[in-house]
């Protein structure tokens, strides 16, 4: 057995069913044992970027990890975007480069590239396999770091040699996963104290708490407490329930970020206190004791100052705080928040939140949402109203434009049976519209995509808009953008469009009920914002909670040439 | 918060590639201002021993230690802050003399239990061990006849007493046994006390 058949042995033995990569010189001889192991299936996409997206797609899913492959030098680096935003975002990856043959490593050798160097800050730990008989227990040892305690991104680097070497040793079984640790009985008792005086209480729950939704549950139940869901904690807590506050933040709720801002008591379960959840630091929950549960201990006090530290396993934590729960009636407090959820205005008039509240409005709550990163993402943050964790996936961390389609190919393929829906921007799409090629090529039939068309870098303009003076530099796409319905249909991918509020129902039912994957254009409007809105740096209270009126509408280009020349 | 001072950690590290720059990388990351650095090997096969001097204050310090912990080739961390240590540093330091004044510089070596390791006809080369202060002291006593160089190791440490480091039993196979995930330490126990949050 080669080196490269021990690998496919060692994915196999691990459950891996599916791989997304690209070949290339440095890793032919792994695309060339594929052959011999059909329970494996690989995804061809068409940038390796694509293929690591489509990989964290599949792991933020299903839970389970995504593993993605790609040759060395320039393969290796494409792939870093991907690591980078599984880090961020805590997503299970196993990346598996190939590289030159180890004598040729260190000489600069065709499509040499040190990627172990490159990737050594945006990946939990990589690897270079030196010696064929390490590499399936290095492969092994990979799958059980990037799964266990805190998830992220392993990568295995393997030099050509190495893949055609013969291996003699025996294929490792999985690794048990490990058990996360319990949290202290006091740090708990010493929660359960706070909890039992507090009068203003809210529970925040991030992307760290995917997996412990009905204990979060029926804590919030046992205690009669508030629920904040983070970007990356949407559908933890399901969003018919009254208890439900929405997203805090930059773009979030007006109930979330004043029900922080008065709190008395602050929960956080599985979260990092992102600067986009915080605002002004120094101003975050500033009358609130913060209780913050989370496996990594280095999260906790990283950015907030924390007074009940619970170090441990989200699930377990929370069945104990919810066991020594004292239901207490709060009724200003109730009040209160239900004033302020009363404050949430949705979007009437024809723009790019009336299109993309049209289109969450259809999902049924085992469809999976991806999108992709702007205002479109902020938008469907806002307002879908996800029921279940795990159907929700987006760039949070990274915030990587592109990460869209290939992220919700990756879901659909986990998932055959779900609809998998993305909502991208027009600029966002572009940087990985090249997947298209892989649901043609696999005749994906699940995805659903939607690109809301402002001919605008959206999020960048609403910035210029607000604290640059409406100078629009380099954000107008309009004149540019292709025919998207035309591209599409290179890739045998039905298009279809909407141009005003009267188009929308009817191309979305066309486009939902057309048995292939299909793609959606809704030409909206340029210049509609994302509102409420913390300005970065301002404090949570600080936001504003709508869109400011607008003078005129001026025509991009000229807008931008007249600014310039006035300066 | 406490105000900014010299905190000595002792990291001990998987002797891999590359397991160097991924600790200094991360310092280098998260903007901990490494002030010395020295690395040897220990009496476990496969276990390296890095001192690191951080200058900061304590939360800087724990939140170092919690980052360190989580890396893959650390083993096990001392925060030497936390107990009583023994700590020593070598400087070699080269001293430009003339006939007058070479008695003088002579004495002030033996003074300081300094050996000479280097004679030469314009300079005499010291080696003096010791903590940061005797070397200081040292080096600020011998300025005035001119150095010429000086080089120094960066401190080195190790917990007072006869608790061992690591169970030996981990590491007797070296640096590929090492990599078993059965083998792994867990070093927990140091956490729960570097850090006087509870976990």
């Amino acid at each position: 057995m080669t080196g490269a058949k021990a690998l496919w042995a060692t994915l196999a033995s691990h459950g891996i069913s599916t791989v997304f990569g690209y070949p290339g010189g440095a890793i032919m001889p792994v695309y060339d044992a594929l052959t011999f192991y059909p329970e494996v299936r690989h995804v061809l996409a068409r940038h390796e970027q694509g293929a690591a997206h489509a990989a964290e797609g599949w792991a933020k899913a299903t839970g389970e990890i995504g593993v993605c492959m790609a040759t060395s030098g320039p393969g290796a680096t494409n792939l870093v975007t991907g690591l980078a935003d599984a880090m961020l975002d805590s997503v299970p990856l196993l990346a598996i480069t190939g590289n030159v043959a180890s004598h040729l490593m260190g000489t600069d050798a065709f499509q040499e590239a040190d990627i172990t160097g490159i990737t050594l800050p945006i990946t939990k730990h990589n690897y270079v396999v030196r010696d064929v008989e390490e590499l399936p227990r290095i492969v092994a040892e990979a799958i059980r770091i990037a799964r266990s305690g805190r998830p992220g991104p392993v990568l295995v680097d393997i030099p050509k040699d190495i893949q055609l070497a013969a291996f003699q040793g025996e294929i490792p079984a999985p690794h048990a996963r490990p058990e996360a640790p319990d949290p202290s009985p006091e740090s708990i008792e010493r929660a359960r104290e706070l909890l039992r005086g507090a009068r203003k209480p809210v529970i925040m729950v991030g992307g760290g708490s995917l997996d412990a939704s009905a204990e979060i549950t029926a804590l919030a139940h046992a205690w009669g407490m508030p629920v904040i869901t983070t970007l990356m904690g949407l559908g933890v807590f399901p969003a018919s329930d009254s208890l439900w506050l929405g997203m805090p933040g930059m773009h979030g709720s007006v109930a979330a970020n004043r029900a922080i801002s008065e709190a008395d008591v602050l929960l956080g379960i599985g979260l990092r206190f992102d600067d986009r959840v915080t605002g002004r630091v120094n101003s975050f929950a500033p009358n609130a004791s913060i209780i913050h549960v989370d496996l990594d201990a280095a999260e906790i006090g990283k950015i907030i100052r924390t007074h009940v530290p619970v170090r441990g396993d989200a699930r377990v934590a929370a069945r104990l705080l919810a066991e020594g729960a004292q239901p207490t009636a709060r009724p200003d407090w109730a009040a209160q928040l239900s004033e302020w959820q009363g404050r949430t205005q949705m979007p009437t008039d024809w723009g790019a939140g009336y299109a993309v509240k049209a289109v969450v409005d259809r999902l049924r709550p085992d469809d999976i949402l991806s999108s992709d990163v702007g205002q479109h993402q902020m938008l469907a943050a806002q307002l879908a109203r996800f029921e279940k964790p795990r159907r929700w996936i987006n760039s949070g961390g990274l915030g990587t434009m592109g990460f869209g389609l290939p992220a919700a190919i990756g879901a659909g393929m986990a998932e055959p049976g779900v609809r998998s829906v993305v909502i991208a921007g027009d600029g966002g799409f572009q940087m990985t519209a090249q997947e298209l090629a892989t649901l043609k090529m696999y005749d994906v039939r699940n995805v659903k995509i939607c690109i809301i068309n402002n001919s605008f870098l959206g999020m960048v303009r609403q910035w210029q808009e607000l604290f640059h003076e409406k100078r629009y530099s380099e954000v107008w796409l309009g004149d540019s953008n292709p025919d998207f319905i035309k591209l599409a249909d290179a890739y045998d991918v039905p298009g279809y469009r909407a141009r005003t509020a009267e188009e929308l129902p009817a191309a979305i039912d066309a486009w939902l009920a057309d048995p292939k994957s299909a793609l959606l254009e809704l030409v909206v409007p340029h210049e509609h914002g994302v509102f409420p809105m913390v300005p970065a740096g301002a404090a949570l209270y600080e936001m504003i909670e709508t869109e400011p009126v607008k003078t005129a509408a001026p025509t991009p280009q000229r807008q931008a040439t007249e600014e310039t020349s006035e300066a | 918060m406490t105000e900014a001072r010299d905190q000595l950690l002792s990291i001990l590290v998987r002797d891999e590639p590359r397991v160097l720059t991924r600790i200094t990388a991360l310092f280098g990351r998260r903007g901990y201002n490494i002030k010395s650095l020295s690395v040897g090997s220990t009496e476990h096969p496969g276990v390296s021993r890095m001192t690191i001097v951080v200058n900061g204050d304590r939360g800087v310090v724990e939140q170092a230690i919690r980052q360190l912990e989580k890396l893959h080739d650390v083993v096990k961390i001392i925060d030497h802050s936390l107990e009583k240590y023994v700590d020593r540093e070598l400087v070699l330091v080269k001293v430009a003399i003339t006939p007058e004044s070479r008695v003088e510089v002579r004495q002030i070596a033996e003074d300081f239990r300094s050996r000479i390791v280097d004679v030469g006809r314009h300079a005499l080369t010291f080696e003096v061990t010791g903590d940061e202060g005797k070397l200081t002291a040292f080096i600020e006593q011998m300025r005035p006849f001119g150095i010429l160089e000086t080089m120094r190791t960066g401190r080195i440490a190790l917990t007072r007493g006869s608790n061992a480091d690591i169970p030996t039993h981990v590491y007797h196979q070296g640096a590929t046994q090492a990599l078993q995930p059965t083998l792994q330490v867990e070093p927990r126990e140091e956490r729960a006390r570097a850090v006087p949050n509870i976990f």
